[in-house]
Parts: C-alpha cells; structure tokens; sequence
C-alpha cells in the first residue's frame, strides 16, 4: 500500500489495528477494502495522480483563514450548477427565432421539473454574479491581490468579464419581449464605443440588424465558446491558489518575538 | 569532412586552425554561416541549417499550417456577416392616398426577412410638407418615412399625434415633428427610410442615417453621433450605401 493519506484524529480505541500474527482471513468488508485500496494503487502507479492531489487538497493554510475564503469555491459550485442545469436546458431548447420562445414555455410549464431546473439556471445565473463580487471584494479588502498573485487577480478578472457575457448572451435566450429589448439596447451600447463598436455590433447581430441568425449566434457564445474559457480560466486560477498559498487576514498581525521571526537554517 | 569544407570555404578565423584539426572554442564566436565550420558534430559539406534546427522548424511549421487550417475558416465564418451585403427590398405600405401632410400614418412592414414577426417594424409615414421640410430633395423625398427605433439605444418610439413629438419609453428620449432631437439621451434625429412611388403606392426602401441638420448618411447602429467628426468614428458597414 503505496497510497498514504494523512490519518484522520480518532480517538486511539477508532483507529484501525495491525493485523495480529497468525491472523489471516480478511473477511468479506476487509477483503472489499483491500480490493479498493488497490484498484487505488494500480490507477496511480500509472498516473502518479495522487501527488498532484496530495499538492491540492492538503495544503496548510494561514492562521486566522474565516468563512470569507469560502466565497471562490462558493463562485465555483455556482458556475457548476449553471454548466449541468444548463447542459440539462440545452436537451429541450431550441434556439430558432421561431421556436425559442415555445419551447422555453414547454420547459417551464410542461417538461417534468422543467420549472425547477430553469429556475436554478436562472436564479443560478444571479447568485453566480453576487457571489462573484463577494469573492473579489473579499480578495481586494484582505489585499490578497498584491504580490505574488497579481496574475490571479487578472485571471479573476478576466473570469468576471466572461461571467457577465454569460449573464449577456444568456438574457436572450427566452426570447420574450423583455430579452429582445433588453439584448438590442445592450448590443447598442457596445456600438457606442468608437471605431470598432459598429463592427463588433455587426459581429454580435451576424448583420446589420437583429437577424435569423442572431440568436443561434447568441446560444453558441453563451453554452460552449464562454463556457469553456471560463472553465479553463478557472483551472488556471486555482493552480495559482495552491501554488502560491492563500494569505492571512490583514488584521492578523506578524509575531511580535524576534525569535519566532528568526529563520531556521 | 571537415578538411573537405574547409578547402572549399576557408574558415574566418584561421588562427583557430591547427593541424587540419579546427579549434572552436566557443561556437558562438565562430561567424561562418557553415555548419562544418562551426564544428558541430555531423555536419556536412555547404550545410548551414542543423538538420535538427530544420527539423525543429519543419515541425512548427506543419503545427501551425494545422492549426489555421481549421481557425482560419472558422474565424472567417465567424467574421463574415460584418462584410455580407444584406440585399434591401422595396415594400409597398400603401396607396398615396393614406398619406398626408401634416401628420404621420403609422404602417408596419418587414425590414429583415426570414425570422417571422421578429423581423417587421413599425414605421412613421407622411407626406412632403414644404413648409416644414424645405424644398424636396430628390425622387426619394416625396414622403417621408421614419423609423421608430430610438437613436439613444434602439427602443421603440411612439408618435404621440397630441405633442406632435416621438417619443421613446426606455430612457425618455423626445424627437420634434420633422424626427429631430428635442429632449432625452438621443445623439442624432431619427433615421428615415428612402421612399418612392409605384402603381400609386408608396413604397418603403432602405433606411438611411441623418445628423442634425437631416443631411444623409449610410445607415448607422443607434447611439452613434454623425455631427462633427461622429461619421468617422462611426464607420458604417461596409457594404452599406445610402442610395
């Protein structure tokens, strides 16, 4: 048994006993354990994976880490959510300027809890972007974007900007009348910037005005060409995080005893 | 081999050169463009190009004429509804018999085709009034039709025949009787549509951008001023010409 993961703090009379001499049968449950144990093995004697996992999920962090360093894998669990639910919503939608709307009201009204999964999308999509503030208002005010995280900071930025392209391309995709008017006014505030705004509108619109082809245009930005950037982004955001450790609350104070502070050879 | 190369091409630093046997200290110093020169194991005669430097670079190379093999397309087709020339039809909103002077009529007809009633707008149509337009300017002019899409971000404006003014329910935006602005957020008068007449109908054309003063210019998006240097700033389409 290769894999060595940190013993959980049982009391001694939990903790699991070596096997005494002599004593040989495993049993039906020891015999399973060992036939996971080393199903476990053999994956990572040819992977290595458990190192990398080890590197992850066991990293020490800093004395005083509160309920506040929660908010990024909180932002992470919501963008899970809107990926699957919206994986779901996509077996039903039909992005046609014909047909959006119809099959938009059969999901909401008649799909077996169609109403339940477009209301998590849609309740989701809100939640994503409060927590999103949260987790870079959390990281500004603990001054966890200066040195060396300045590049997680802009990734975190980057990650905010498609967020709201999602929240964009996605207030479309009902089609009534409130996501037509909504997506013209928004397409139109990004023709006012100059020079490049009228073709960007023109790249957005796939012509000079709302066309056949917008929403399908729409729906490809919003379920795979966003969705996969922010999912990459993200594993480079949390590689970041482990590789360079969270930081301390600033309120956390360094240690006044110089000899605490000397460095051990 | 090496004696081979140096006959043809003598080497730049011949002091290095002792016994037949080159000395190169460091390659780096040595400037002949040869590899055999250079003393690079392998190398053969009139070679410059490491085989392992070519094949580096053949192998780059092939990646990238891969990689645009499918992004390029892919960009391209992305891209290209920004250079397609949409075709404008002329469409017959009625009799010229329904128009007059003095106010406007509204009619509703299809400005994109192909997405059902997605695709038909409202506009505003009238009459050429002298008084208030000045002279006419061309065939296109006998009656003046404006588009209802608001010129601060695109909503739908409604003549209110009372005011004799549009107005916009989104932001406020307020335009006189001849479609200039007069209140609210709005950059530029509405936009128009050429119109002209046909079997004793009126029929709507392609729409077409005005400034302030009504001076004509290709179609714009909303939100884009075309006084002062706005018509540079905001470029419209390429393929987009006022008649």
């Amino acid at each position: 048994m290769k894999l060595k993961l940190p013993a959980p703090p049982l009391p001694p009379s939990f903790k699991p006993q070596p096997r005494r001499p002599g004593e040989k049968e495993l049993g039906p449950a020891g015999t399973a354990k060992e036939a996971g144990i080393s199903a476990v093995d053999w994956l990572d004697e040819r992977t290595s994976l458990s190192g990398a996992a080890r590197w992850m999920m066991f990293r020490k962090v800093p004395k005083g880490t509160n309920w506040f360093y929660t908010l990024g894998s909180a932002t992470m669990f919501a963008f899970l959510s809107q990926a699957v639910t919206g994986v779901f919503l996509a077996m039903y939608y039909r992005p046609s300027a014909a047909e959006a709307y119809e099959s938009v009201r059969y999901i909401t009204n008649e799909a077996f809890l169609g109403e339940f999964v477009r209301g998590m999308h849609k309740w989701g999509s809100t939640v994503m972007v409060i927590l999103v503030f949260l987790h870079m208002g959390r990281t500004y005010f603990f001054g966890a974007y200066k040195y060396p995280r300045e590049l997680n900071w802009v990734v975190g930025a980057v990650l905010l900007v498609l967020t709201m392209l999602m929240s964009f391309t996605g207030y479309l995709l009902p089609f009534d009348q409130k996501s037509y008017w909504a997506t013209i006014v928004g397409v139109n505030i990004n023709g006012t910037g100059p020079l490049v705004g009228p073709y960007l509108n023109d790249f957005l619109l796939a012509g000079p005005d709302f066309g056949a082809t917008t929403l399908s245009r729409f729906y490809a930005i919003h379920m795979m060409l966003v969705p996969g950037l922010i999912a990459a982004l993200i594993g480079a955001h949390l590689y970041l995080v482990a590789k360079l450790g969270t930081t301390a609350p600033p309120w956390l104070k360094a240690e006044k005893d110089p000899e605490l502070r000397k460095e051990s050879a | 081999m090496g004696d081979v190369a140096r006959g043809l091409t003598p080497p730049n630093h011949p002091e290095e050169v002792r016994s037949g046997i080159a000395v190169a200290k460091d390659r780096r110093q040595t400037k002949s463009k040869y590899t055999a020169d250079r003393n690079i194991p392998g190398a053969f005669e009139g070679e410059t190009v490491t085989r392992r430097r070519f094949m580096t670079t053949t192998t780059h190379a092939a990646g990238a004429i891969a990689a645009s093999a499918f992004a390029l397309p892919a960009l391209g087709f992305a891209l290209g509804p920004v250079f397609e020339k949409v075709e404008r039809r002329w469409e017959a909103v009625g009799p010229t018999s329904d128009f007059g002077p003095d106010t406007y009529v509204p009619k509703v007809f299809t400005e994109t085709y192909g997405i059902g009633d997605v695709g038909k707008t409202t506009v505003y149509v009238r009459q050429h009034n002298e008084e208030i337009d000045g002279p006419q300017k061309d065939e296109y002019d006998a009656y003046i039709a404006i588009s209802t899409k608001c010129m601060h971000l695109g909503c739908p404006v409604r003549f209110v025949p009372a005011s004799e003014r549009f107005i916009c329910p989104c932001h406020g935006g307020v335009y006189d009787f001849q479609g200039k602005r007069t209140g609210g957020p709005p950059v530029r008068p509405l936009d128009r549509f050429y119109t002209r007449v046909r079997d004793g109908q009126v029929e709507i054309g392609p729409r077409f951008s005005v400034n302030s003063e009504l001076r004509r210019f290709s179609p714009r998006y909303p939100g884009e001023p075309l006084d002062g240097i706005g018509q540079y700033l905001y470029p419209s389409r390429p393929t987009a010409r006022k008649l």
